[in-house]
């Protein structure tokens, strides 16, 4: 690579050519995603209303923060949203991934079937699965009720104790597909006769999946989790749709959380508080994504 | 004989509940479709199971007319158009420049595109609306333009960066040889080469941003420049009682990505795999 860039070129001078093609791409992103970064960060040491000046206040949003159980609230269901993303999911794709590579009739259209729910926005996703969850009208109690469980038909989505798995299920609903294709195209470069030579040496096929498929896809599982990680921790626009956050906070996730704060409440320095706790916990995922990629990717 | 019947039926079993998640998948869809044919005083009233009463395509209408999309959805084409034809010029820019040169600091802006594009959202919400406002974009469809433009720099610059590095350089030097200039490589060498990776990121790119909720939640308050995400939520308020009316809508919502799903479906898939299994 670097060879053939700098080769027929004899001069030692400064080659200005990638700048020129760099600087208006790079000045964008620096001005409205890095820059906006660390403002954030700035932003959480003050006390902002949206409209005066902030005012720096050092640490006392995150005092306040640490102390707020509604931080708390939110805190729990989000892990919950990441150990959900990074099960059911990944679990079902893969799954799906390896039936679905073999030779079963339809496979074109239960493909289809899986990943088209990833097309949608959330919004929709939202909207649909809140209709769904409808205490009168909705699919689930209508198919209790046609079962004779009526009495067991629940609020859903007015059930604190139900709310954010329901929302959550929603999530899944539309994230599954996306897994499974990725993991249909890792299999795309699992060489068969290494799985055949593994049935020959008399592994059966559970065998043959967990020692010979599974570490060969490993490259692939990584992405995926961080991929999940990452979507889970993104996971602002079916609470908003769905519950906002409620009943009574019930459902809230840290997104929520800081949106309510910053553009209801008005307390943006707040918000930005909370914003720089959820980059904080992204950080460690972003790092392990990076260090993975970019440590091969650089090597040239 | 008996042996084969024996392996077969597990595998039978198998593909059997293969279909029944399948049914259970598309459920949803299902609902919605049926919902949006029926009447929502009668659904609620006999509950979902119930055999329809009527079935008219008035909530569409309804949807459309008094619902507003009739403006939100051109509104989305407003926002999402620009922006992906700038995002994936600058970003085939970026990319050329990352992928063909080694320079000073060309790790480290590598480095910047991949961390920026997987940030989470709320990290950028207020330095973005305080930005805005201070350049008198707030509530216009610039602000969300501008933005997406900006933030999808990162993935698409990351993707065409890795695409056109497994292009053979010696085509590139060959042109360098005859006196092309560098701009003329990158145009008429490198982009045709590059048109598959910019298809699927084209289809790709057109979901994320045409379903993109928070920013214009954010950045636009004018009714009139709503793109049809944050017009349906706002349906919902004035809606509530009338689910009918607003899964119509968000069934006429999806239509534009389903349209460049069911058309584009092999560059999509593409495009999926291109960011996350590359490297």
């Amino acid at each position: 690579m670097a060879a053939l860039a700098s080769s027929g070129r004899t001069s030692r001078k400064l080659n200005l050519a990638p700048y020129l093609f760099l600087i208006v791409p790079l000045l964008l992103f620096l001005m409205w995603v890095i820059g906006p970064l660390f403002y954030s960060f700035y932003l959480s040491l003050t006390d902002w209303d949206g409209v005066s000046a902030p005012t720096f206040i050092g640490f006392r949003n995150y005092v306040r923060l640490f102390d707020d159980p509604i931080f708390y609230t939110s805190l729990l269901n989000n892990v919950k949203w990441l150990v959900s993303f990074i099960t059911a999911p990944v679990i079902m794709g893969l799954a799906l991934a390896m039936i679905l590579n073999r030779d079963i009739p339809g496979a074109r259209a239960i493909k289809a079937a899986f990943y088209s729910p990833y097309i949608l926005s959330l919004v929709v996703v939202g909207l649909i699965f809140g209709w769904m969850y409808h205490p009168a009208g909705g699919l689930l109690n209508g198919t209790l009720q046609a079962l004779g469980l009526k009495s067991l038909t629940p609020g859903w989505l007015s059930d604190p104790a139900l709310a954010t798995w329901c929302i959550i299920a929603a999530a899944i609903w539309r994230q599954v597909g996306y897994i499974m294709t990725l993991y249909l195209a890792g299999l795309q470069g699992v060489d068969p006769s290494l799985v055949d030579a593994s049935r020959v040496d008399g592994a059966n096929s559970w065998q043959a999946f967990r020692h010979v498929i599974l570490p060969l896809l490993s490259p692939v599982t990584v992405v995926v989790v961080v991929v999940s990680v990452i979507d889970s921790l993104r996971s602002f626009d079916l609470v908003f749709v769905m519950t906002r956050g409620g009943p009574a906070n019930a459902s809230s996730v840290l997104a929520n959380f800081m949106y309510i704060e910053a553009f209801n409440n008005y307390k943006m320095g707040y918000g930005a508080a909370i914003a720089v706790i959820l980059f904080l916990i992204s950080a460690v995922f972003i790092f392990i994504y990076l260090w993975r990629t970019l440590s091969t990717e650089l090597e040239y | 004989m008996t042996a084969k019947r024996t392996v077969m039926l597990p595998r039978l079993i198998l593909y059997g509940l293969v279909y029944l998640l399948t049914a259970l998948w598309l459920a949803p869809v299902a609902t919605a479709v049926i919902t949006s044919l029926r009447a929502n005083s009668d659904i609620l009233l006999h509950g979902f199971l119930s055999i329809p009463n009527t079935l008219s395509l008035q909530s569409y209408v309804d949807a459309w007319q008094r619902g507003g999309l009739a403006h939100y959805l051109p509104n989305s084409f407003i926002i999402t158009l620009p922006s992906l034809a700038a995002t994936l010029f600058l970003s085939s820019l970026a990319g050329y420049a990352l992928s063909r040169f080694r320079f000073p600091g060309d790790r480290l802006i590598l480095f910047i595109f991949v961390a920026g594009m997987m940030l989470p959202f709320q990290i950028l919400l207020l330095p973005v609306f305080r930005l805005t406002d201070a350049l008198h974009l707030y509530n216009t469809c610039w602000a969300v333009i501008i933005f997406h433009t900006a933030f999808q720099l990162g993935f698409c610059t990351f993707v065409l960066r890795n695409y056109m590095r497994t292009i053979p350089g010696e085509i590139l030097e060959a042109a360098r040889m005859d006196g092309c200039n560098e701009f003329r490589i990158y145009s008429q060498i490198m982009l045709p080469l590059t048109l598959p990776a910019l298809a699927a990121l084209a289809t790709l790119e057109f979901t994320w941003i045409f379903n993109d909720f928070l920013w214009a939640l954010i950045l636009i308050q004018n009714d009139a420049l709503k793109p049809v995400t944050t017009g349906l939520a706002s349906l919902r308020g004035q809606y509530v009682m009338d689910w009918t009316v607003i899964i119509s809508g968000s069934l006429i919502a999806a239509l534009p990505t389903v349209l460049v799903f069911l058309f584009l479906q092999r560059y999509f898939i593409g495009g999926l795999t291109l960011g996350a299994t590359k490297g």
